[in-house]
């Protein structure tokens, strides 16, 4: 981002610690961040340094211990709607057909201020966004995972929320299909300029996407190591960046930061 | 910016596919192939149990063909009791009606008592299912209740409405309920977190949560308790019928005992074995017609 914008989403010392049956573990300590409307921001960190942790306090779907987190300076202390979570795993209903998967999300939010015909297109034109309209009666259970993770960002999308968070929204997938989706993400980011927020553990993916990339140590007690700032203009393509100098600079900056300076240590439990 | 900017040392060989043959098969159409099939399914699942049945009536008919039997062979069944095998819905007034009306009667009490236990069982089971606490400290007890045998339930209840009929509901309501309270209990402790989450980004209130996504979630588990469910309400009410009189199945046995009409009884005896079977695929095919998504 070369022109500073002014805070939309704010982590203020931000600590996390679980405790279960008397024993503590501290997960995160003293997250500071500051991300700007419109941005792309990407954690990324060896399995097990609270990253997840991290995107579910930003969600709300769990309190923080200490500090807390802002968005548009409204303290955040539970989940809704305005962010909108793309999960691990698509989390689509198996009962409800794709339509209605997205549908449930729309009826809600937009219960009072759409009517029923405006409800039903702006379900369609989410599923339009992801390609996904020509598949709208079919289960979940009848479409290929990659397919399951678009209506998964249809539906997030859908909520017309403040701030998207995807958490490995592209894990389970093959690398062909998690290719397309990349592409099609870094498509509705550039159309619809949301701010958004990928939870990541592949190098590339990260500095494709992102505008800044977080990159969190080992825990326990994890925090922000570095951020790094991936200046690449946009539209990005990923067969001229294989090649480009800043991207590959970056890459190897986010590689020697995870490979180097904090390797992963399997815990001695 | 090139590939040929990118200093590589060794050099790559790309070498392009030959063109594939394209090889026809010869497959047989589908259409006879689903033909074929139609007489061998008929003769796997219908034949079996038709013969079965027939070596059964006939090592029945030898043993109790001699004179002095204990009990009447089929045949003899089958003359005794042709009125009410071949007209299940006659009604000659009060107490003398086919056995088609008295399974009806039977379930009609049966479909009371089961549908407030389904309703109730539900309810309860997924106010259980959401509290550790009440899990904790109301499973115990439930598994105490659920072991005692439905007639045991019958002076009580007796005592207390003062009335056979509903109390006869009452002791149909109170064996089905606990495998539904305890199925559906557990199936909503298994709603997976991700559609806890779901619901909760949503911001569902909790009616909606409970039928948009706990209902659903849980109705494998649910009809899994319905169906153990209808299947004791239909071995309670055959029970209770025999100590509370009326014109029942159940009463209809004990009637037929006291004036010793064993035919009767074993006429009666095959109405409620094939309607205790047709209970069961019932609520199976409901529950499969509900849950085909799950």
């Amino acid at each position: 981002m070369s022109t500073p914008m002014k805070t939309h989403l704010k982590l203020d010392h931000v600590d996390k610690t679980f405790e279960r049956g008397g024993v503590k573990s501290h997960v995160l300590r003293d997250i500071n961040l500051q991300i700007a409307e419109g941005e792309y921001v990407s954690m990324i960190g060896h399995s097990g340094c609270g990253k997840s942790t991290l995107l579910n306090l930003i969600a709300g779907l769990i309190p923080v211990t200490a500090g807390a987190v802002l968005l548009d300076n409204q303290e955040v202390n539970q989940p809704g709607p305005e962010r909108a979570v793309v999960f691990q795993n698509h989390s689509l209903l198996p009962w409800l057909t794709v339509y209605e998967n997205v549908n449930l999300a729309v009826s809600k939010v937009f219960s009072s201020t759409k009517t029923k015909a405006e409800r039903h297109d702006w379900v369609m034109r989410n599923l339009d966004l992801v390609q996904m309209a020509h598949a709208k009666d079919k289960r979940p259970s009848e479409i290929s995972g990659g397919m399951k993770q678009r209506v998964g960002i249809a539906r997030a999308l859908s909520m017309e929320p403040k701030v998207l968070l995807l958490d490995e929204p592209f894990g389970a997938l093959d690398a062909l299909t998690r290719a397309h989706l990349q592409d099609a993400v870094m498509e509705i980011h550039s159309r619809l300029g949301n701010t958004m927020i990928m939870i990541t553990h592949d190098v590339d993916e990260a500095v494709l996407l992102s505008d800044r990339i977080v990159m969190m140590t080992n825990g326990p007690a994890a925090t922000i190591g570095e951020v790094l700032r991936v200046p690449l203009k946009r539209p990005r393509r990923r067969l001229e960046l294989a090649s480009d100098a800043t991207y590959l600079k970056c890459r190897e900056a986010v590689l020697k930061f995870l490979y180097e300076r904090h390797r992963f240590v399997e815990a001695a439990e | 910016m090139g590939l040929a900017q990118l200093k590589t040392d060794t050099a790559i060989e790309i070498i392009p596919a030959a063109a594939a043959t394209v090889h026809a098969l010869n497959r047989p159409s589908p259409k006879r192939e689903w033909l074929g099939k139609i007489p061998g399914a008929l003769a796997r699942n219908v034949l079996p149990p038709l013969l079965v049945i027939f070596v059964l009536l006939t090592i029945w008919q030898v043993a109790c063909s001699h004179p002095g039997a204990s009990l009447p062979p089929p045949t003899q069944v089958f003359t005794e009791a042709y009125d009410l095998i071949a007209y299940p819905f006659f009604n000659y007034g009060d107490q003398d009606i086919g056995l088609g009306w008295r399974v009806l009667v039977s379930l009609q009490r049966v479909a009371i008592g089961f549908g407030i236990a389904a309703i109730i069982g539900v309810l309860v089971g997924a106010v259980i299912g959401q509290s550790d606490w009440a899990m904790r400290g109301l499973d115990p007890v439930f598994q105490i209740l659920r072991t005692v045998p439905p007639l045991a339930w019958l002076p009580l209840s007796l005592a207390a409405f003062r009335d056979s009929s509903p109390s006869a509901i009452f002791v149909i309501f109170i064996t089905s309920v606990w495998p539904v309270i305890i199925n559906t209990a557990v199936g909503v402790r298994n709603i997976p977190q991700d559609y806890r989450n779901v619901a909760q980004v949503l911001r569902l209130n909790p009616l909606e949560f409970f039928y948009k996504i706990m209902v659903p979630s849980a109705a494998p588990y649910i009809f899994t308790g319905l169906r153990i469910g209808i299947g004791l309400s239909w071995l309670a009410i055959v029970a209770a019928e025999m100590l509370t009189g009326g014109v029942g199945i159940g009463f209809f046995i004990w009637d037929a005992w006291n004036s010793s009409r064993l035919s009767d009884i074993i006429v009666a005896l095959i109405y409620i074995g094939v309607t205790g079977f047709l209970l069961d695929k019932l609520v199976s095919a409901v529950g499969r017609i509900v849950t085909r998504g799950a």
